[in-house]
């Protein structure tokens, strides 16, 4: 309740310190400042409850793992405005707008984390996706940013459609807006699972796919994360799809196991995951461009996340909170790095070494764990997911596929590598400050931390 | 605390050396480093048992997994070479230029750290740690000091490598799952129930793995070039102990876990081995290139010791332990001396070199013992080894054992026509104005060369050593 609250509030403050404070440089401040105060809030609430009393009427339902995501949202996000925020500045002449439309974002994340109604969950997408559209259009005066937010507004009001469609119908089936229905309380006293529900349940699936781009529903990640400043692409691809899968994986965790004598859950997912690990590697592997090879390399990424979904055990749960940080913390430190290359091909990045060594060096963590290589973050939530799979005890072979995948992804980040510290070049960055480089020794520290003592996290969600 | 030590000793020291600007300091401070590392192996090698008692710590208790090192006879013996390999290889290449010293030992450090972590893990998930994180200094020492064609060999030698470890890392998740504590403990492991369809698919699982590590064809195909291409004092450690791993850990997480699969199994691997013995003598003889013909020799020895642990018999078994470490030192000393003639003469090829005897006698000598060595002649270390490994392979197969035996022929032949091309004959362009090669250089191969000698008149030690690996591993299969 504190983090929809209070993220709501900010962005409203922020809003008016944009008429109120002319100096642009004071807004990240303020974006930080309040991130740190609903990161409290936030962890208060874990703890000890929230700060308002508002009876919800069950629409809401805030668990221990939905609070707990809100912390590593909040704290992803703290970090992407520290890293980031000076770049926010120069993607176009509304700086505190679009830290205002950041907090929004959040505040549809933290509904998400906590929806305990379809209607809360449509709700939730919707403040997320809106002001990711106008994000993503933020650099005005450039066609394919423009194009991009054009693109993303038509593909989500379309999804949206679907998803909406999805409701509909399962409340036609079930007679019932909430996420969990006994099925004894369904209309009618009927028993079995009906063909509405069923039909709504698949609407819906596709709607979230189409939200954490899993293939056949992805073609406008690309796109729209190439177009987008590189700035908004990061927390796009990091926060943003954490919070989608936040509530798919509470969705279908719910809805699943009454239905599978009618669907093949399990069937379907592993059709979407084998395609997204296909599709999200095969053509991350020919692109001549970073950002570009990054966006795909998230719809790889999003293949791992849904063996979450695929698998609902308490080793999902728990891999998919290590899988969304060790993601997010690699991917933000990443695209940092990327926002300050002059030319993000990965020409762009050849002799980074030579010229800048931190810079290069912290990028080679994030990129190894990004490929899942022991001692990083990466490591274990790859590990866990495929821990939960095989603890599923059917579709072994989903593993061997991801697994060889896994091996392909390298590929990619690899060739980040070898352009950094082997072949000569110049590579042009922006100017970077002292802060910036301990920030990224930060990440890089953080993600060898979560490498080798990954409990270090989980205790704090078991505390 | 020793086997910490082991592991800490070239972890911490590699940390500090990234940040040492001078070539000076680098290589003082990593000759000082894995001489302390080897004070401190063999201590533990030498002293009783019980004084060395391996570490268990908690580590991840959620997931079972612990940190936990031992030490029975062959992880003695694995670390001892890791730990002797090292001073020697800084000490050969002593004079070699590095461009960025520090970063260059950093790595070198890290990488014995990985190896040692290797040997030492008997939890499974700290093992594929160790595995990985071995293969890493390896990736960046390869890519960036090699040859010319370096970032591409390297990068199949990379794939080929992760491939493998993720295929032996989802057999490690599944036999988790099957332990009755969930656990990743190596005894958790050897007692786990298992289908034989079950166990012929992990058992393929972990071969793959360790059989691109060790290489066994046709699974080498990254060897020569990765061998040629890298800077030579990665090669050494590269053959004289990495390729130890592959068959380290066939011997302590394959055979003892999946002992119906093996029965199955063990003809087809061993004639994959021949094969691959066979193959690797006849290319070998057509090579023109030092690092490549060493290269393909080192396939065909590694080819005989996979085929002597699979056969199964105590006497190959203990003749692999034997080999294992005599194969390290020898094919380090070969390294070493064609690092030598390549930093001296700025060339590799047969077909420019000559008549170096009458320049470099003294290297001529110290050649000569490192090349009986590698044909396993009476006398030398390796003749001890694949006397026992033969014997065991005999006992196995006859037939297999008398087509492996050709390639002791064969070795002869590539071997000493590499001595004769090398050092004999008349001087040509390249070696007309060649000198005998500098003091560090010979200081270690005249230890090497005492080494060999000694053990091949009393290989004794290392077989007491590796007595209790064998025995335990021989009565878990049977």
């Amino acid at each position: 309740m504190n983090a929809i609250i209070l993220s709501a509030i900010w962005g409203v403050v922020l809003m008016f310190c944009s008429v109120l404070i002319k100096n642009k440089g004071v807004y990240r401040h303020i974006a930080a400042l309040g991130l740190l105060v609903i990161l409290a809030g936030n962890i208060h609430e874990t703890y000890h409850g929230s700060f308002f009393n508002i009876d919800t009427h069950e629409m809401l339902r805030f668990s221990r793992f939905g609070l707990f995501f809100n912390t590593i949202l909040l704290a992803a996000t703290l970090l992407y405005v520290l890293l980031s925020g000076r770049d926010v500045e120069k993607a176009g002449g509304y700086v505190a707008e679009y830290f205002t439309l950041i907090f929004f974002v959040l505040c549809g994340a933290s509904i998400l984390t906590s929806f305990n109604t379809l209607l809360m969950l449509f709700i939730g997408i919707e403040i997320l996706s809106i002001p990711l559209y106008i994000l993503t259009g933020s650099d005005k005066r450039n066609l394919r940013s423009n194009e991009a937010a054009l693109k993303y507004f038509l593909m989500g009001a379309f999804s949206t459609g679907i998803l909406l469609m999805g409701i509909a119908l399962v409340y036609g089936g079930t007679g019932s807006f909430m996420l969990e229905v006994p099925r004894s309380a369904i209309m009618g006293g009927y028993k079995g699972v009906s063909f509405l529900e069923v039909t709504g349940l698949l609407f819906l699936l596709v709607a979230m796919s189409f939200k954490v781009s899993a293939a056949p529903f992805h073609f406008w990640t690309p796109d729209v994360y190439d177009g987008a400043p590189s700035v908004f692409t990061s927390f796009m691809a990091t926060i943003v799809k954490a919070a989608a899968f936040a509530a798919f994986l509470k969705l279908f965790e719910a809805r699943v196991g009454d239905t599978s004598a009618a669907v093949d859950w399990k069937l379907l997912l592993s059709i979407i995951i084998v395609s997204t690990l296909l599709i999200g590697n095969v053509t991350a592997v020919f692109q001549q461009s970073v950002k570009r090879m990054l966006a795909y390399s998230s719809i790889a990424q999003a293949g791992f996340m849904l063996f979450a979904v695929f698998s609902l055990n308490d080793v999902a749960k728990e891999g998919l909170l290590l899988y969304a940080t060790a993601y997010s913390l690699a991917t933000i430190g990443v695209f940092a790095v990327l926002i300050k290359m002059k030319d993000v091909t990965f020409e762009g990045f050849n002799g980074l070494a030579r010229k800048n060594p931190v810079l290069a060096a912290t990028t080679t963590i994030c990129l190894l764990s990004l490929a899942g290589i022991p001692l990083t973050a990466g490591f274990f939530a790859k590990f866990s997911m495929l821990s939960a799979v095989i603890k599923t005890g059917t579709y072994t072979w989903l593993v061997v596929v991801a697994v060889l995948f896994a091996a392909v992804s390298a590929y990619y980040y690899f060739r980040v590598i070898q352009a950094m510290y082997f072949k000569e070049g110049d590579a042009q960055t922006e100017e970077v400050t002292g802060g910036f480089k301990v920030l990224l020794i930060a990440v890089a520290a953080l993600v060898i931390l979560f490498g080798v003592q990954p409990q270090a996290l989980l205790n704090w969600f078991y505390f | 605390m020793i086997p910490v030590l082991l592991i800490l000793i070239p972890a911490v020291t590699g940390l500090l050396s990234f940040f040492i600007p001078g070539a000076k300091g680098a290589k003082v401070w990593a000759l000082i480093s894995a001489i302390a590392t080897l004070v401190v192996a063999l201590y533990g090698v030498c002293t009783h048992k019980a004084a060395v008692a391996g570490v268990d710590a908690s580590w991840l208790p959620a997931m079972g997994a612990r940190f936990t090192l031992s030490m029975d006879g062959m992880a003695r013996m694995l670390c001892a070479l890791t730990a002797v390999s090292f001073p020697l290889v800084f000490g050969a290449t002593y004079k070699n230029e590095y461009d960025k010293p520090g970063s260059y030992y950093a790595l070198m450090l890290l990488l014995q750290a990985g190896l040692m972590g290797v040997f030492l893990a008997s939890d499974a998930l700290l093992f594929y740690f160790f595995w990985e994180l071995a293969l890493i200094p390896a990736y960046f020492l390869c890519s960036q000091w090699g040859g010319e064609k370096r970032i591409a060999v390297t990068f199949k030698f990379f794939v080929y490598t992760f491939v493998g470890s993720l295929l032996m890392l989802l057999g490690i998740i599944y036999l988790h799952g099957k332990t009755a504590d969930q656990s990743f403990a190596l005894q958790a492991f050897y007692s786990v129930k298992l289908s034989l369809t079950e166990q012929i698919w992990l058992f393929w699982a972990f071969f793959i793995a360790f059989a691109i590590k060790m290489p066994v064809f046709p699974f080498h195909t990254w060897q020569p070039d990765a061998y040629e291409q890298s800077p030579t004092g990665v090669t050494m450690i590269l053959s004289g102990v990495m390729v130890k791993m592959g068959l380290y850990a066939v011997i302590r997480w394959l055979l003892p876990v999946f002992p119906e699969a093996v029965a199955k199994f063990d003809h087809l691997v061993i004639l994959l081995c021949v094969i691959g013995i066979l193959y690797s003598s006849l290319i070998a003889i057509r090579q023109d290139d030092i690092k490549r013909l060493i290269a393909y020799s080192s396939i065909g020895h590694i080819g005989l010791m996979a085929a002597a642990i699979f056969a199964n018999q105590q006497i190959g078994m203990q003749g692999v332990m034997v080999q294992m470490f005599n194969h390290g030192i020898n094919v380090i000393g070969l390294w070493i001396v064609a690092d030598a003639i390549e930093q001296q003469l700025g060339t590799r090829k047969f077909s420019q070199l000559g008549g170096l005897a009458q320049k470099a006698p003294g290297l001529a000598i110290l050649l000569v013992v490192m090349a009986f060595a590698n044909i396993a002649l009476p006398l030398t270390n390796a003749f001890v080894g694949e006397f026992m490994m033969f014997n065991g392979l005999f006992r196995y197969n006859v037939w297999m054992a008398a087509v492996a035996g050709i390639s002791i022929i064969l070795a002869a032949v590539y071997t000493l026509g590499m001595v004769q091309k090398v050092f004999y004959g008349n001087t040509v362009a390249a070696t007309e104005h060649a000198t005998d090669s500098s003091f560090n250089v010979k200081l270690v191969l005249a230890i090497l060369a005492v080494g060999i000698i000694i053990l091949g008149v009393y290989p004794q030690p290392v077989i007491q050593l590796t007595n209790d690996t064998v025995q335990a591993v021989i009565t878990k299969i049977h």
